[in-house]
């Protein structure tokens, strides 16, 4: 039984262009999935979608999004918010604009507990101190008293983890994470944010544009163009052989340093010109 | 030596640090740069790899003299840079060139294409400029026609291309490249890498990469820099540093770039 | 990749389209107010005091929008009114403009000392209130128009100043700045042809807002009596007479306070439209 399920999911700009065509998709708890395209492809999109953030631009126009079988947008405003509140949290890419930096770092852990969920303060806080340290933050309690600007960027992204995972969420969206990491520090942050997540039992939406961090973090993927499907399968099956022509593109154009012969291939215009026609095809079958 | 481009000698850069200014008198310093020395040939294309903080930016703009060192000396073709001013630097500034991390914020979005590409040329006081911007355009691989664009009407990877065809054409003998392909997908990042190796061939460039990525330089480099904490680490041939990572940076470094691959496991 | 962005389009530029007309209607008044003029603006006649405007009863029609208490024609004295206010507005505007943006960009692109001083001084002048300023400057200057101008500059360059310091300060951190210096371009050559194009639309903005706030500091000055002789016809001064007549003969009062409103409104808004208008990526 799946904990996320979108069907049919359709974003629309204001004037009617497409940002999502037809997104259909599933996340079981406990399961990693990996939102892979190029940039527009509208990968973070669906998770803003599922997040009820879609920018003032942009309007869901058609679609299901089933969390724990229950269809959110049939939901009343008030309770729909409360739900998402309450299951579902994000991980954010940029974790030096997701902390206010005239805030310290304990309350902004604390809030959501005590605001959503109604924990008193007191609680809330031992709660936040149990969490840093299951995210290897030495000393929590001082890293609570700081301010952003005093820690590193993989502390802040530690952070940002322990706070999504504090409410018990049953679902956690993770736009691009570690994009403004180092490696090494990149590294440590996939293996912890796995780590939490396989102990929590946590269904994780995981939108990357980089095909090494899918095969590190990730047990099934969905690859994006153009807001459509192009592929959906499990992490080994892809990597062994990726069944769309541009999946295997993709795959082809990402450096593997062990392989100092391979050369680099873009995906060549003929294949852009495929998909294009594909997405062409599927939105004339719609308006039929 | 005349084979040498660069001769680099205890270069230190220092920058102040604000954030820890006292409320009265100068804020202390950080040292970026702490004392390098290295050479580069000609011909060399030279990976500047390091984690943020390292000085692999800096370093670079260094050696551009885009930033004024605190001392040491920087031998270009012969000629001592580090002390020279803005004025005595501009008729040597035709000979190396630079292309920029964000080619949106690098390219004046106020200027077509053909403007942009033309402006360096012009102050540099070249002949013949319509047919040297066309020609710059076309070994980038951009028709012709792009020259009346905006920056703002191009995707990335063809304004990332346009910078670099800002830089070529002034036929500069060195070339710094600032982490030019981390904004970009690994598409128009394959691209970009393959035109910068073409490039390299044809006009026999000197290029120094600045990177984060191990990974998108195995190909293009000829050597490679790796710096931590304002030092270089590791100066080794790219075969050699890759097959055999003497450092323990290094070697993290390595480890922790995500192969595209299930079956590799991290420890 | 096809970027669904560029599909979103921009409001067609309606405000720039009514705000542009008002000051072009204002700017013809102004030009051609001997020749439009029904009447002397100065011209008395008590017993033609304190007409209604065309539409109430006892109205006169050679006095379409009516008299003050001293029977002088109200839209004759706003025609000329125009002429004052624009005067100030275009010149006083321009002049702030030149002095606050010069220093504002030479602030922030050339930054070391020449910025210290810049922005001390800016910060002192800030500390001063400045209608009182104003009142100050004209006493030792003495009152007339070329008074009125300078009073306005010496009290409003810091407005441009300090908006444009901290635009020229972000764009002269972009790489394109950077870029170049690389291709030798000179520090004056950088300022005047990098950094200035992309500040304009900014300047632009509040080129026009000033003008708006020049034409309101006349009216003020004015109303206080200390704009310039008081036989000639400029808003300020009506509406501070015709606030003594309020109850008698609103449209004294009320005419002129309009005519102020809407010219001061379309400056500021033709200054917004202008900026979208001058910037390529809006365009």
């Amino acid at each position: 039984m799946s904990y996320l399920t979108t069907k049919d999911l359709t974003v629309r700009l204001r004037n009617g262009a497409p940002l999502l065509r037809k997104v259909s998709l599933a996340v079981k708890s406990g399961e990693v999935r990996a939102l892979v395209g190029e940039s527009g492809a509208g990968k973070s999109m669906i998770g803003k979608a599922v997040l009820g953030i879609l920018p003032r631009a942009a309007k869901l126009t058609g679609g299901e999004i089933l969390l724990d079988g229950e269809d959110l947008l049939t939901l009343p405003p008030k309770q729909r918010r409360a739900k998402i509140g309450a299951k579902v949290a994000l991980i954010p890419q940029d974790p030096l604009t997701a902390l206010n930096p005239s805030r310290r770092v304990g309350p902004q852990i604390t809030d959501r507990l005590v605001d959503i969920l109604g924990w008193k303060r007191k609680e809330a806080e031992d709660r936040a101190v149990e969490l840093l340290d299951e995210v290897h933050i030495q000393s929590p309690e001082r890293v609570m008293r700081s301010y952003p600007h005093e820690l590193s960027g993989g502390m802040r992204q530690r952070i940002l983890i322990a706070s999504a995972f504090a409410a018990e969420p049953k679902l956690i969206i993770a736009d691009e994470p570690t994009t403004a990491l180092d490696v090494t520090v990149q590294k440590q942050i996939l293996k912890l944010i796995r780590e939490m997540q396989e102990r929590h039992d946590t269904a994780l939406l995981f939108v990357t544009h980089d095909l090494g961090v899918v095969s590190k973090i990730s047990q099934s993927l969905t690859v994006l163009y153009a807001g459509k499907v192009i592929e959906e399968t499990d992490v080994r099956t892809f990597f062994a052989a990726p069944k769309h022509a541009y999946s295997r593109a993709l795959l082809a154009a990402t450096p593997k340093y062990t392989d100092p012969d391979g050369s680099l291939m873009p995906v060549p215009d003929s294949i852009i010109s495929e998909v294009e026609q594909e997405v062409a095809a599927f939105d004339a079958q719609l308006k039929r | 030596m005349s084979d040498l481009i660069y001769r680099v000698k205890d270069l230190r850069v220092s920058f102040p640090d604000l954030s820890r200014k006292p409320l009265f008198g100068a804020a202390p310093r950080i040292d970026v740069l702490k004392g390098l020395s290295f050479d580069v040939a000609k011909g060399d294309v030279l990976g500047i790899v390091g984690g943020s903080g390292s000085g692999k930016s800096t370093l670079g703009r260094a050696m551009i003299r885009l930033l004024r060192p605190d001392s040491g000396s920087i031998l270009f073709e012969g000629t001592e840079i580090a002390e020279l001013n803005e004025d005595e630097l501009r008729p040597l500034r035709k000979q190396f060139q630079m292309i920029f991390q964000d080619p949106m914020s690098s390219l004046n979005p106020r200027r077509r294409v053909g403007g942009i590409i033309a402006g360096p040329l012009r102050l540099q006081g070249f002949d013949n400029i319509p047919s040297r911007v066309d020609e710059a355009l076309e070994m980038v691989g951009l028709a012709k026609r792009f020259s009346e664009r905006y920056p703002h009407e191009l995707s990335g990877g063809q304004r990332q291309r346009v910078g670099i065809a800002r830089a070529i054409a002034l036929k500069p003998d060195f070339i710094l490249a600032d982490e030019i392909v981390s904004g970009l997908d690994v598409s128009s990042q394959a691209q970009v890498l393959n035109l910068l190796e073409q490039l390299v061939r044809e006009l026999g460039l000197t290029l120094a990469f600045v990177s984060h990525d191990l990974s998108v330089i195995r190909r293009l480099c000829t050597r490679i820099f790796v710096l931590q904490k304002g030092e270089i680490v590791e100066n080794a041939p790219t075969a050699e540093l890759f097959d055999n990572p003497k450092s323990a940076y290094t070697r993290a470094l390595l480890d922790a770039i995500p192969l595209p691959d299930p079956d590799q496991v991290w420890s | 990749m096809r970027d669904a962005r560029g599909q979103v389009r921009r409001m067609p530029g309606l405000r720039l389209w009514l705000s542009g007309s008002w000051l072009l209607i204002l700017i013809l008044a102004a030009v051609f107010a001997p020749m439009i003029s029904p009447h002397d603006p100065l011209e008395q006649d008590l017993f033609a005091a304190r007409l209604p405007p065309f539409w109430q009863q006892g109205a006169d029609p050679a006095f379409l929008l009516g008299t003050d208490s001293l029977g002088r024609d109200l839209l004759s004295r706003m025609l000329y009114g125009a002429r004052l206010a624009l005067t100030v507005a275009l010149v006083a505007g321009t002049l702030t403009c030149l002095v606050g943006a010069t220093l504002g960009l030479i602030a922030g692109y050339y930054r070391g000392w020449a910025d210290l001083v810049i922005s001390r001084l800016v910060d002192i002048w800030m500390a001063f209130p400045p209608v009182l300023f104003a009142i100050l400057l004209i006493a030792v200057l003495g009152t007339g128009l070329t008074s009125i101008i300078v009073a306005i500059v010496v009290i409003d360059w810091t407005r441009f100043s300090r908006v444009v310091r901290a635009e020229a300060m972000s764009q002269g951190a972009m790489d394109y700045v950077a870029s170049a210096q690389v291709a030798g371009r000179s520090r004056l050559g950088i300022a005047l042809a990098e950094i200035l194009p992309n500040v304009l639309p900014t300047i632009v903005a509040l080129l026009t807002l000033e003008m708006g706030i020049a034409v309101i500091v006349e009216a003020i000055l004015s109303f206080v009596n200390l704009s310039i002789s008081t036989d000639q016809p400029t808003w300020g001064g009506m509406i501070a007479e015709g606030r003594t007549s309020i109850y008698q003969a609103w449209w004294v009062l009320v005419f002129p306070l309009a005519a102020l409103f809407l010219t001061v409104l379309s400056f500021s808004q033709l200054g917004e439209g202008l900026k979208d208008y001058f910037d390529p990526v809006l365009r």
